[in-house]
């Protein structure tokens, strides 16, 4: 943090004239769930390196947020993976509200910063309640939907993000986090979600991943060796003008352009997703596109997956 | 093509390439480099990020060592390969073996030459090189040549059989070339070999000669075979012997010591695979090539005296005794002084911690940089330099980022195109001379 602030922040450091939003550090509860150990006062990180100990408190992590000077900061959250049940969901809930107040209090810069808190209770409807109804009473600009794309049933996520919705206030962002799919965003778009972040369009480039609407090609296979269709002939995007399956499939093995390639190519799909699902809702057509869209990615109706079909019913858009 | 000259002098050649390529519509400035690639991409590099670097130059230069392995794939594309690899209207020049990765030795044959790809070791023959330069329709291509590197002191007999098969080579590719429809417009490159035998080499350009090559590629002078006073001996000599009318390539040659060394016997057009090196070792060119004095900057110099002084001191003093701020302090007067003037004792040198001269180059893994906020190259108008810093890089290297590659890659390749810029300027003004001390004082 020392190093960034002498920087000018983490926009200086990257030069990045744009909005940043810096996630806490909550998420390596779970992702480093063997190196942690959680108390009241922050978790504790020992590295698998050196041994050495950090703890990271909701006080630290607002420091190190302030210091990179992002737009967007999320509170330190006390996090569960979306498969744990019991007493311990409760008590993360609770302590998520507690070091709500922390974050809160200890963030040096509400003017320029933006804390979003964190909405937890993992997949039970009363916990996610109480948790909703005691952070909405915070004055704070957005909310997070967190403790959830991490495994769990998809028919349980999305009755978690629909009763998240309903409770949070219109006029604040909803930050889903970690979706993802791009199914997962039209869906929870309806649901009524605003922001969502994941790793998985890129990451799944560097993997030789390419995503299109219909699903997704993997131009590591021998089957695209010879094909000379661009990734999605609709596209526009600077990978698709210039460059055929073929020569990513035979780039792939030997140079990192072709993962930039992709990644390019992955971004502007969901970019171009997301474009098309705002103008969609301007032109009070969003039910049709949402059609459009789930007729493209899976063929027929037998195939439209059971948990979307019953999301998008449960907020009146019908599938044929 | 024609290559016109506008000036030799002691052997250096300074000119232009004209109607270049096979629509005759390219041209291109001599002496220069090619633009390395691998598979046929800049590495890291998408179109893009390369359009974003002054200067590149106009052969793009596609190794059959990355390529040949999908020349079915390109027999069944039909276009060619500068429209697979997404660069349609770019002057394409194939040669056999990449530059940048080492070529096991003892595999030619009579009839046959193999390549190392990414599937392992291709042979080729004759008649499977030209199918290949068919299907791929380069402008240039040099022809099938027997250029293994060959242990020093190798036998005569087996120089000799190297020479005699590359010119065997040379005839049997020419009589396809000549009889291809595909191929009408695309210049052969001769290959000289002759290994570190004189009388070797100078048969092999003689009889190159009489036949008809759109130039000269000296081959078989990469590696460690021969001392370097022996291979620029052999270079001059070939080089003498050769028409002047047709250009000179060298392979293997990157360092720019060694590259202003050949341009004064003679070479015309180098490969550009040095740049992709120092990449790869997470380093930044940094050697300076402006050999004129400039007198703004001569002014800048003499303001700074007590810097200078202090500066002397702290370069003669051990490593052990300099501390981690001293060695910050030392750097940032370095970056003062490096004001492109052509200042050789304090501004072109940089010191690691080590009080180590590093030739020619940086290496942002090393930790004085972690919070050093100034650009790669005081003053270098590249993307890199104008919008980043040493200490992002040194960050981008430490968490094992892409973009750190792309980002030195695109530093490290204008740095070397605005080289041999100056190696041209050099030759217009006749400074030739300034430039190689100047270089040669960076050099380990």
């Amino acid at each position: 943090p020392d190093l960034i602030a002498k920087a000018n922040g983490l926009h200086g450091f990257m030069n990045w004239r744009r909005a940043l939003l810096t996630d806490s550090g909550g998420f390596q509860m779970v992702s480093l769930v063997e190196l942690a150990e959680v108390t009241e006062e922050g978790v504790r990180f020992s590295s698998p390196y050196n041994g050495e100990e950090i703890l990271l408190s909701p006080e630290k992590s607002i420091e190190i947020q302030n210091a990179l000077g992002s737009d967007i900061m999320m509170q330190l959250d006390d996090v569960v993976s979306s498969t744990v049940t019991g007493p311990r969901v409760e008590e993360a809930m609770y302590r998520s509200i507690r070091w709500l107040d922390r974050c809160i209090a200890a963030n040096k810069n509400p003017e320029k910063q933006n804390l979003f808190a964190i909405i937890q209770g993992g997949l039970d409807a009363e916990l996610r309640k109480k948790c909703l109804k005691e952070m909405i009473k915070r004055d704070i600009p957005g909310f997070a939907i967190g403790g959830l794309s991490g495994g769990e049933e998809k028919d349980h996520f999305w009755r978690m993000v629909l009763l998240s919705t309903e409770y949070l206030p219109r006029e604040k962002p909803r930050y889903l986090m970690g979706v993802g799919y791009a199914t997962d965003l039209v869906v929870c778009v309806a649901l009524g979600c605003d922001m969502f972040d994941c790793v998985f369009p890129t990451r799944t480039a560097r993997f030789g991943s390419a995503l299109v609407p219909w699903g997704s090609l993997q131009l590591k296979h021998r089957q695209y060796a010879k094909d000379f269709k661009p990734i999605d002939e609709e596209c526009t995007c600077p990978t698709c003008k210039r460059y055929t399956r073929a020569y990513l499939h035979a780039l792939f093995k030997s140079d990192t352009a072709a993962l930039h390639h992709i990644t390019i190519h992955n971004i502007a799909y969901q970019l171009n997703l997301m474009s098309s699902i705002r103008e969609s809702i301007q032109q009070r057509r969003f039910p049709e596109f949402i059609q459009q869209f789930m007729k493209r990615m899976y063929g027929s109706a037998d195939k439209y997956p059971r948990w979307a079909v019953d999301a998008l019913s449960a907020v009146n858009v019908k599938l044929e | 093509m024609k290559l016109i000259l506008s000036s030799v002098v002691n052997g250096c050649r300074h000119g232009k390439l004209i109607e270049v390529g096979r629509k005759g519509s390219k041209s291109l400035d001599i002496p220069g480099c090619l633009l390395y690639t691998r598979t046929g991409t800049a590495p890291h590099l998408t179109h893009d990020t390369l359009s974003l670097i002054e200067g590149v130059p106009e052969p793009v230069h596609l190794t059959l060592s990355t390529l040949a392995e999908h020349q079915e794939v390109l027999e069944e594309y039909k276009e060619g390969i500068g429209k697979f690899i997404g660069m349609p209207d770019s002057l394409i020049y194939c040669s056999v073996n990449d530059p940048a990765s080492p070529c096991p030795s003892g595999y030619n044959t009579n009839k046959t030459v193999s390549v190392w790809g990414g599937g392992g070791r291709i042979e080729l023959t004759l008649s499977k090189f030209m199918a290949i330069q068919q299907a791929f329709k380069p402008d240039w291509y040099h022809c099938m040549a027997d250029g293994e590197p060959l242990p020093p002191r190798s036998s005569r007999k087996r120089i000799n059989k190297s020479v005699d098969r590359t010119l065997g080579f040379l005839d049997e590719c020419l009589k396809v070339h000549q009889n291809s429809e595909v191929l009408k417009n695309a210049e052969i490159i001769g290959v000289i070999e002759g290994g570190d035998i004189l009388e070797e080499r100078l048969r092999s350009a003689r009889e190159t000669m009489k036949r008809p090559v759109g130039g000269f590629l000296l081959d078989g002078l990469q590696g460690e075979s021969m001392t370097d006073d022996l291979k620029l001996d052999l270079i001059s000599s070939v080089t003498g012997e050769l028409p002047v009318d047709k250009p000179r390539l060298i392979h293997g040659i990157g360092k720019p010591d060694e590259v202003l060394e050949c341009v004064s016997r003679g070479v015309d057009l180098f490969e550009g695979f040095f740049p992709y090196q120092v990449t790869e070792q997470g380093k930044a060119l940094s050697f300076n090539f402006k050999y004129k004095v400039d007198p703004e900057a001569e002014e800048e110099k003499s303001l700074a005296v007590p810097l200078h002084q202090i500066q002397g001191q702290q370069l003669s003093s051990t490593c052990t005794s300099v501390t981690h701020e001293q060695c910050e302090k030392n750097h940032i007067f370095a970056m003062l002084h490096r004001n492109g003037s052509g200042d050789n004792d304090v501004g072109s040198k940089t010191s690691d911690c080590d009080g180590k001269v590093k030739a020619f180059s940086i290496d942002l893994k090393n930790e004085q940089f972690r919070d050093d906020f100034s650009p790669l190259v005081e003053g270098c108008p590249c993307y890199c330099c104008k919008n980043h810093t040493r200490a992002y890089l040194y960050h981008l290297l430490l968490t094992n980022e892409l973009l750190a590659g792309v980002l030195l890659m695109i530093h490290n390749l204008h740095h070397y195109f605005a080289f041999f810029q100056s190696i041209r300027d050099a030759l217009k003004d006749g400074c030739l001379k300034d430039l190689k001390e100047l270089i040669a004082k960076q050099k380990v």
